[in-house]
């Protein structure tokens, strides 16, 4: 896991930057065409980065690659220090893509502060590509921060609800509610390893680096203490139950381009997978934050299923959804298996797809109907066949169709939550019914049955964009339905790694760091000896 | 080279799918109805050329496509299994799903969606291939699930009729649960075995514990039972019917409902170890024969009937697997699907012919009208019946006599008592139908024809196996169907010795199953031919019984009231709690830390300022004020932040280790 691949070139500060600097671009264009165009042309260009950074990814390994390390404030310890690995390497190219398909839902449907709208837009990529590609605590915690401010314009300015303001703020509040408490977390991990590092000798004292703090023993009960403080942060912020309730807000008084990345990205479970496992590993082993923390996936999966039953609101329906789904992946986390890792990481992937995709859909329909209220619908799919077959689509693969991408994550979570106890297994395989309940019961009232009143007669199907989008959304649905293999290797080594990393735990201390995972400035790494000229030549695993 | 015959199966229908999907309204429905039965043809062909070389070489053997989903100890390949059993149901799958599909050219004439219901068709089609072709659980399951979803798409292929709607929903989630209940299964299979291959499971069964083979036997049970519409999840297949006939005969009759017994005899090793649980397969297949009968006997819409008709004989199937005879349910299975589809397919004839009138109070008298459609239903009913010697009287009679032989008398009983009662209903609905006086509308009268050759020659076709289809198991436990089955279905500790039959016992279960079956055909035609005011009669004279036998024993409100309904209240009840409770809550928290004055400074200063200075001023001064973020203004406030933290951290150390804290 402490091993680390260098590329040759900053591929990752260009994709951390590219959007920055896109948004930077677009704020001195006057033209609204130009505006669009540049912001596409910066997504996909985003996204031909990401792309190039998969292809390149070597698979089957627990390696940190595309490393970058350069000191930010050295007495701190504090690095800007960047790397992928097979937890984190699909998350930027899910981004990415995700970034592609709301600029083109944008293209027509923002309507006023357009400039500052795809400002804001690419300003938010690259704070999630930020929380993604970061191997310091503190770095990471700075881009975590960051993100909440185009968070908060997006909701406020461009929110179709009439609370978007009062979203906004809740959003926020929650959010630093919990950071602080993450703060106080990651500085005790700081504390952590400085105690040792004076035992042992090791200047400079401090350090945030994620690589640095995995080398070094933490005690039992101080890993749970620092477990729960990380957990406000990410519990607050993933939504788990019972802190979700700004997301039904957020969702619903935001705009469908916030809302995608809201449903789709999954930021906080993402953290208990980067970081709190692998630091914490007694701690997330002990029975008491394990049971709890099953506990709460469980409820919220029961839970978030029969209150999205009966919502009347589509978008609400899928905040309700995507507790429950996150339900699951917190399940399969604290599963702390195989299975259950490598299927919540997977289905963390699964519904920037599905569960954000269905957001797309409520965005479609909303442009038509300019509700997502069931009132508004009835009997659509006389009207619209295409939108309400690829509301099928999605919808069945957020249900966990087999052969759609749902169904792959679904199953191994709830195989890895029936190992870890099959009482588990049996609680969360309900949450299968339910689904199916929800979403179809939904459907049959919205698009089935004959065509109400209150929908009017000239509506339109999906247009060619919108087409792209529902496109795009379902060719990545059935590749990872049907042939998920090139996503698997990818998670595979590192899934390994963290399995073996929790078997082993933290508390007896690992082997002494070798001089080079010390600190220094500059790149470090086994792969140091390597020519920085490499650039073409992929990276081996050792 | 045979490896890719086998491969093919499934892909011929999948290319029909992929094609008639993506580009079926660009020709006419032509090209698209010849796409779909052709896939459907070539796909019967390899069957066919497979189930030869299985004759020949006899070894079961495996086809690995590719590996699907792999990870630590599990590895899970989309893969196939070619043995006796896959072969039995590739050919009726494909066979009959030919049938089918050229019978719909006709039957679906004219109708709006027409690419669309052969895409879904062809899409059943690949499903349930996948499920009885897959050489592991979880392919097992795609074609479960997927033949599910085929089955919602196509009840509800009427989709602006709000019944269609509702039947659609109700079949999946219905089966949804039956599907959980099987997931579990897989879950403990893999926990005991560390692979999902049948081969290896089968091969290991033998170390599991009673408890954990009844337990995951248990488990499939529930999937199979959410399939098979067997007590208690049947109440979708009746409410099914709402789909366009050729589906109902195809998926709701011939193939996928009988995808539950497939599976137990697929895994009859696990039930062969769970005494406990075969004597659950054999009480709820018993108890759903009698009891799905018993409704059909006096329903009035001609599918209906015939679905409860189905429901009964499944639980025919599910008698003979929890009894051990797995061969007579994959031999019950197979010529069912050839007199079910045929019973269908040809009410549907009728229904054709009627401008799609149901309801057999308004039919009567049109044997002369449509006399193919009523030579070939009749057919039907004789081998559904069990009239000597059509195929339904080999199978049915395998069935009993297996029941009484091996000491099961309820059962056997039970069994007996369902059969009379199908054979009572099966001329019920013949005589309603076709004899009498005529009760049809002057309208509708007017305009009887008989149906297309494309519609009655998949009929005759279906009319000959049920007539011829049941020589392969003669004679009984002892034909060619039994010795091709052996190798998979032989139990395991070999067969009990001590319960063979005499042929003397053997021939009077014969006679006694013929005089159950003409007795129940003798009822219906003192009642329905020679007394035809008589039933009425009865009707009105316990009308308590006939009313609780035609709201099917008020079974849906039951389930309506106990689980549909609590949960929608429940939905509402946690939604009031979200909303006034838990968010309540933590609002409070919130403005708590709001108005507290150094919280709200801080957001000022760090959220709503550096928010303004980020993108409210982007406008103007994106440029700069990212050069001064740059030139080290977060820089600050996140060492601002840090170092405030850590007198607040050494702080809370200080107090939770009760000693100077960590600074030393």
């Amino acid at each position: 896991m402490l091993q680390e691949l260098t590329f040759g070139f900053p591929i990752l500060s260009l994709i951390l930057f590219l959007p920055l600097l896109g948004a930077i671009l677009i704020a001195l264009l006057k033209e609204e065409d130009l505006i669009k165009n540049a912001a596409m042309g910066v997504s996909l260009l985003e996204l031909v980065l990401a792309v190039i950074v998969l292809l390149r990814f070597v698979p089957e390994s627990a390696a940190m690659q595309f490393s970058e390390r350069v000191a930010w404030i050295p007495p701190l310890g504090i690095s800007y220090h960047l790397g992928l690995d097979g937890i984190s390497v699909l998350f930027v190219g899910l981004t990415a893509f995700l970034t592609v398909l709301v600029v083109l839902y944008s293209w027509d449907t923002v309507r006023h502060q357009i400039k500052l709208y795809f400002v804001t837009l690419l300003a938010l990529e690259t704070t999630m590509m930020g929380i993604f590609v970061a191997l310091d605590l503190i770095l990471f915690f700075v881009f975590w921060e960051l993100m909440l401010i185009p968070s908060y314009f997006l909701i406020k300015l461009w929110g179709g609800g009439a609370e978007r303001q009062y979203a906004a703020l809740k959003y926020v509040l929650y959010t630093l509610l919990g950071s602080v408490f993450m703060l106080v977390g990651i500085v005790l991990l700081d504390l952590n390893y400085h105690d040792w590092a004076v035992v042992h000798h090791i200047e400079p004292a401090y350090s945030f680096d994620f690589l640095q703090l995995l080398t070094i023993p933490i005690p039992a009960d101080k890993q749970v203490l620092i477990f729960w403080l990380i957990f406000m942060g990410l519990a607050f912020k993933a939504p788990m139950f019972p802190f979700h309730t700004w997301l039904p807000d957020a969702l619903l008084e935001g705009p469908i381009g916030m809302a995608v990345f809201l449903a789709g990205i999954k930021l906080g479970t993402y953290g208990f997978i980067r970081f709190s496992l692998p630091l914490l590993p007694d701690a997330s082993k002990n029975q008491g934050v394990a049971s709890t923390m099953m506990t709460l996936a469980l409820l919220a999966i029961i839970y978030g299923a029969i209150v999205a039953l009966i919502q009347p609101d589509f978008r609400r329906l899928l905040a309700f959804s995507s507790i429950s789904h996150l339900g699951f992946v917190v399940a399969g986390l604290f599963a702390l298996n195989y299975q259950g890792l490598q299927g919540s990481l997977l289905t963390m992937i699964n519904l920037g797809f599905s569960t954000a995709g269905l957001f797309f859909l409520a965005g479609f329909l909303y442009q038509r109907r300019h509700s997502t209220q069931l009132a508004a619908f009835g009997g659509l799919a006389k009207k619209v066949p295409l939108l309400a077959t690829y509301l099928l689509i999605v919808g069945l693969a957020s249900i966990g169709l087999p052969g759609t991408n749902g169904f792959v994550g679904e199953f191994l979570i709830l195989l890895g939550a029936f190992q870890a106890h099959w009482l588990y297994g049996v609680v969360a395989v309900t949450g299968v019914v339910f689904g199916a309940a929800y979403f179809l019961w939904y459907y049959e009232r919205a698009m089935l049955g004959p065509l109400t009143q209150a929908v009017g007669q000239a509506i339109a199907d999906l247009n060619a964009r919108e087409l792209v989008i529902a496109l795009s959304l379902s060719v990545m649905i059935f590749w990872i339905g049907l042939y998920p293999s090139p996503f698997l290797r990818m998670m595979n080594g590192s899934v390994q790694a963290l399995v073996e990393r929790l078997d082993k735990g933290a508390v007896a201390g690992m082997a002494v760091p070798t001089p080079v995972l010390a600190h220094r400035a500059g790149r470090i790494g086994s792969a140091d000896a390597r020519e920085r000229g490499s650039f073409p030549h992929p990276v081996g695993t050792e | 080279m045979s490896d890719l015959i086998v491969i093919l199966i499934p892909v011929f229908p999948l290319l029909a799918v992929l094609l008639n999907g993506l580009l079926g309204s660009r020709y006419s429905h032509e090209v698209a109805h010849r796409l779909a039965w052709g896939s459907v043809g070539l796909s019967f062909l390899c069957a066919i050329g497979v189930f030869a070389e299985t004759l020949g070489a006899g070894a079961a053997r495996e086809v690995v496509a590719y590996k699907w989903i792999f990870g630590g100890d599990l590895t899970v390949n989309l893969a196939f299994l070619i043995d006796p059993l896959t072969c039995i149901m590739l050919l009726v799958v494909t066979g009959v799903g030919f049938l089918i599909h050229l019978y719909s050219v006709g039957y679906m004439h004219g109708e709006e969606g027409f690419t669309r219901f052969f895409t879904y068709m062809n899409l059943f089609m690949v499903s349930m291939l996948l499920l009885v072709m897959g050489n592991n659980y979880l392919v097992l399951f795609i074609g479960w699930e997927g033949v599910g979803l085929c089955s919602y798409l196509l009840i509800g292929y009427y989709y602006d009729k709000v019944s269609a709607a509702k039947a659609a929903s109700k079949a999946f989630v219905v089966n949804r649960i039956g599907d959980a209940g099987f997931l579990l299964a897989i879950f403990l299979v893999f926990q005991n075995f560390k692979t999902l291959d049948y081969t290896q499971v089968f091969a290991q069964a033998g170390q599991l514990s009673t408890e954990m083979a009844t337990a995951i036997a248990l488990c499939l049970l529930v999937g199979a039972v959410g399939k098979s519409a067997q007590i208690p999840l049947y109440t979708w297949l009746p409410d099914a019917m709402e789909g366009p006939t050729p589906v109902s005969a195809l998926i709701h009759a011939a193939t996928m409902v009988t995808a539950g017994v497939y599976m137990i005899v697929r895994n009859h090793v696990i039930y062969d170890m769970a005494p406990a649980a075969m004597t659950t397969v054999a009480c709820v297949g018993g108890a759903t024969a009698l009891f799905a009968a018993t409704i059909g006997l006096v329903q009035t819409d001609i599918k209906r009937v015939l679905a409860y008709s189905t429901v009964s004989q499944l639980g025919y199937m599910f008698l003979a697997c929890g009894i051990g005879a797995y061969t007579a349910a994959v031999f019950h299975l197979m010529t069912h699907a050839f007199f079910k589809a045929l019973l269908f397919l040809s009410a549907g004839s009728v229904i054709h012919a009627l401008h799609g009138e149901q309801d057999i109070m308004k039919m009567g008298g049109l044997k002369s009208k449509i006399p193919w459609t009523h030579g070939l239903f009749l057919v039907g009913t004789l081998a559904i019946a069990g009239i000597f010697p059509l195929a339904g009287f080999w199978s049915k009679d395998e069935i009993m006599a297996h029941a009484f032989v091996h000491g099961h008398y309820v059962l056997y009983g039970m069994a007996a008592v369902g059969a009379f009662l199908t054979a009572f209903y099966m001329f019920r609905l013949t005589y309603l139908t076709f004899y009498g006086q005529s009760r049809v509308d002057h309208h509708t009268a007017a305009h009887i024809h008989e149906s297309p050759p494309i519609m009655l020659g998949p009929l005759v076709v279906l009319a000959t196996l049920s007539v011829i289809g049941g020589f392969p198991g003669v004679p009984p436990e002892d034909g060619w169907f039994h010795h091709f089955l052996h190798k998979v279905t032989a139990q395991v500790g070999g067969e009990s010795a001590g319960h063979e039959a005499g042929s003397g016992l053997v021939v009077m279960l014969m006679l006694a199953a013929t005089g159950i079956a003409l007795a129940g055909w003798g009822l219906a035609h003192y009642l329905y031919s020679m007394r035809t005011e008589t039933a009425a009669a009865w009707a009105e004279r316990s009308p308590g019984a006939y009313r609780t036998l035609l709201n099917k024993y008020y079974v849906d409100e039951l389930y309506d009231a106990l689980f549909v309904e609590p949960t929608k209240k429940l939905g509402l009840v946690w939604d009031w709690f979200d909303r006034r409770v838990i968010d309540r809550l933590v609002v409070g928290v919130g403005e708590l830390t709001q108005s507290s004055s150094a919280a709200s400074t801080w957001l000022e200063k760090y959220v709503i300022y550096g928010g303004l200075n980020a993108i409210g001023y982007a406008n103007h001064l994106l440029a700069r004020s990212w050069r001064q973020m740059q030139s080290g203004q977060v820089h600050h406030y996140a060492a601002i932040i840090v170092a405030g933290l850590f007198i607040l951290v050494h702080l809370v150390l200080a107090w939770w280790t009760g000693s100077g804290g960590v600074l030393r």
